[in-house]
């Protein structure tokens, strides 16, 4: 009888230990770029002294698990609590709408209106979660190759051959193995292809047939590629939509120039520190424009959360000014927040003098995007369009495909993934 | 007895205690079961846990596969999913010309299907070429035998992904090939973005991670051919080539032929090793049927589950032709072995 007794107490209190817990559990997967893992779980470790009730699981994992395993999780009614996301738009069905439960949706349509739309489903008012950054995609030129090479660095309205041309030469002279690298991206090459004169978004809202835009920077990347000015791993080292990013290219300085985005700024400044001095170029120009494309990560809820209370409280602490203009300074984002940026007053976590002109560059290139990439980020095929173009061409690159093939293929692609979503 | 002994033996009892208690416990329904079902009964339930896992881990998966091969959409809940019937089928085989990709509704389906076509012909050739060779060098009195023996069965024990990381990093633009090239004066070479070399890689890594498995296959086949021909050809002044021919190929064919079997259907599946080392490039020429589906089903922002799990049992059905094979094989051989 005693020990049933002590059984039966035994459950009860580890019932009870194990339904407190959960109550108040938030799981956030999160990615890094930079530094921002250990910045997010300094100001949750904060968030967590003041609020005891709810426990906050930081889960850090790779971009991949993001890209690949989350979507996955999601259709299945799955997942974490709060996600930090890229494919924003594409997947904003499962986004947790937080109007009813947060204590002042005011502030969050004031704070981050122009961004809102990026991350719910056409024609909703929901809010489902922030930016935690914006990002603009954007070159970086390795100066001290560049001075190196007794190679001016271009200016501010060089075009693209212009870029290409200089770096080829630092490349020359200082025994490169290439003279850029984009990063392998349908993202990253969207801004050149827009500012060539590309428009991907049709009359309907649907994909538009690949056009001249994108045929004329596609056209000069493979050339490029096949003169071995641009570095061949990047791209041709893969089959599918894989993801690959140059920067560890032009971290070792095996690059003069790089082409991927204002994120890299801290993980340059981490991980190049004093070895040379590099500088952010903006984006080179085209026929029409020297446009990049804006973007970045969100902080969503997800709506399939046994908690939404505790999230809405955890979101409304991230979101918070003091928190976002922190977080900002620390991981050197371009924050969304429109009371952070309209005070101004930064004060960029860095000692390196490289970063701050590199954000103020990136800062003052985010005026320049043209219209038809400024539509890219709330757009819901964008992905599909960015995937179809990194198949095809790194196909035409490696010599698989002529570009010609490339095109029809490429619009074959995007057509059915339209047809599948029906 | 001595006081080491007694402690042995206190110590023995007391740890096989709970073991006894446990099987008492036991004993109790399965003897009730015993009773009830018979022997036959009982067979069922040693089974049934390995049959559970089965089931769940692979039949109903199975099953599962079928219906979402024949649906269409984004969704990955079979109720929130459109019947479409054959039409991912009709896709997959849509094709003018099923040797030029380039006319194929789904080319880098059928990219993949000749890429493994290729891979399978290359690599389980060279596999029991490289195989047969270990084993008949292991076979022979060589110092430190044993010692080579575990040298190259190691890489089986080896993680896929340790496997294709390791060869990754000595194959790579900047690795430890080039380095040893660039050291010798050579000038260093790109191997992973040449479509040849990436494919012979992708061959010779995949042999060196496997090879150790079948080279042990063919060493109990060499093992078990009797002494006493080998002494007669010598008496008869037999050549050595000849002596291979005439007796070890004959009478190793047996186990030569699961191992070319084993290595058909694994070099089918072929994905982890390949997938680390070249990811499928340069371009497509190292993309395998494998990543293709996992490419389509999961990765790829152009996603389609449908069309992954129609691809997949197209190949599945190629896995069965193959596995009937082994079973063949392998029925043959026991008949031939009764015989003898």
């Amino acid at each position: 009888m005693t020990k049933t007794r002590t059984l039966l107490a035994a459950l009860s209190v580890s019932l009870l230990a194990s339904t407190s817990a959960f109550a108040g559990d938030v799981r956030i997967m999160w990615y890094s770029d930079g530094v921002e893992g250990d910045v997010i779980q300094d100001l949750l470790n904060r968030f967590q002294k003041d609020n005891p009730d709810i426990h906050v699981t930081l889960d850090n994992v790779a971009y991949k698990v993001i890209q690949e395993q989350l979507p996955i999780q999601l259709e299945a009614g799955q997942g974490p609590d709060i996600a930090r996301v890229t494919n924003i738009k594409e997947l904003a069905q499962h986004w947790l709408d937080l109007r009813p439960l947060l204590t002042d949706p005011k502030y969050w349509d004031d704070n981050f209106g122009d961004t809102l739309d990026w991350m719910r489903p056409d024609g909703s008012k929901a809010i489902t979660g922030f930016m935690t950054q914006l990002t603009l995609t954007g070159g970086f030129a390795n100066k001290t190759l560049f001075e190196q090479a007794g190679v001016a660095l271009p200016g501010d309205k060089a075009t693209w051959d212009d870029w290409i041309n200089a770096a080829a030469q630092v490349a020359k002279s200082q025994q490169l193995p290439a003279a850029f690298a984009i990063d392998r991206s349908g993202h990253r090459i969207s801004g050149a292809n827009v500012s060539y004169g590309a428009n991907y978004i049709g009359a309907d809202g649907k994909p538009a047939k690949v056009d001249d835009g994108t045929k004329a920077f596609v056209g000069k990347l493979v050339d490029w590629t096949a003169k071995g000015l641009m570095l061949k791993d990047t791209w041709v080292s893969a089959a599918g939509s894989t993801y690959r990013a140059a920067a560890d290219d032009f971290i070792n300085a095996q690059i003069p120039f790089y082409y991927s985005g204002s994120w890299q700024v801290a993980n340059l400044s981490t991980k190049i520190g004093d070895s040379f001095d590099w500088v952010a170029t903006g984006s080179p120009c085209g026929t029409a424009g020297c446009s990049g494309v804006k973007g970045g990560a969100a902080l969503v809820a997800i709506k399939y959360t046994k908690n939404p209370k505790d999230v809405a409280k955890v979101m409304e602490y991230l979101a918070s000014e003091s928190v976002v203009k922190e977080f900002s300074e620390r991981t050197l984002f371009l924050p969304a927040h429109k009371g952070v940026i309209a005070k101004g007053g930064l004060k960029w976590g860095s000692a390196d003098k490289n970063v701050g002109p590199a954000l103020d560059k990136f800062v003052q290139a985010a005026g320049e995007t043209l219209p038809a990439a400024d539509a890219l980020p709330p757009w819901k095929w964008a992905n599909a369009y960015f995937a179809a173009l990194v198949t095809r061409v790194s196909q035409v690159m490696a010599g698989e495909l002529t570009l010609d093939a490339a095109w029809p293929k490429i619009d074959q692609d995007i057509a059915d993934k339209v047809a599948e979503a029906k | 007895m001595s006081a080491a002994a007694t402690l042995k033996t206190w110590t023995g009892a007391a740890l096989a205690a709970p073991v006894f208690w446990l099987a008492s416990i036991v004993n109790v329904p399965l003897k009730a079961w015993q009773r009830a079902t018979g022997t036959g009964g009982m067979a069922a339930f040693f089974l049934a846990p390995n049959m559970a896992i089965f089931g769940i881990f692979v039949l109903v998966p199975l099953v599962i596969n079928f219906f979402y091969s024949a649906t269409s959409g984004t969704a990955y809940f079979l109720q929130d999913r459109t019947y479409v019937w054959l039409q991912q089928y009709q896709r997959l085989l849509d094709c003018g010309n099923y040797l030029d990709t380039a006319t194929c509704r789904e080319d880098l389906f059928w990219r993949a299907v000749h890429n493994t076509g290729l891979f399978v012909v290359v690599q389980v050739a060279l596999m029991t070429v490289v195989s047969i060779v270990t084993a008949l060098i292991l076979n022979r009195a060589i110092v430190g035998r044993s010692f080579w023996r575990a040298v190259f069965f190691f890489p089986v024990l080896l993680s896929p992904v340790v496997t294709g990381l390791i060869w990754r990093w000595i194959l790579q633009r900047q690795g430890l090939l080039n380095l040893i090239v660039h050291d010798l004066g050579g000038e260093p070479y790109n191997w992973l973005n040449d479509s040849f070399w990436a494919f012979t890689a992708a061959v010779s890594v995949s042999v060196w991670a496997h090879m150790g498995f079948y080279t042990l296959i063919l060493l109990a086949g060499l093992q078990a051919i009797p002494r006493d021909l080998y002494e007669a050809a010598e008496m008869d002044g037999t050549k050595p080539a000849r002596v291979f021919w005439r007796i070890t190929l004959p009478l190793l064919m047996p186990n030569l032929l699961v191992v070319i079997v084993l290595a058909l259907i694994r070099a089918v599946q072929i994905f982890d090793e390949v997938y680390v080392l070249t990811g499928g490039g340069p371009g497509t020429s190292t993309l395998y049927l494998t990543q293709y589906i996992y490419e389509i089903g999961f990765a790829s922002l152009l996603r389609n589950p449908g069309l992954a799990s129609a691809a997949s049992i197209l190949m599945g059905l190629v896995l069965v032709v193959l596995t009937l094979l082994q079973l063949q094989v392998g029925r043959r051989g026991e008949r031939k072995g009764a015989r003898e």
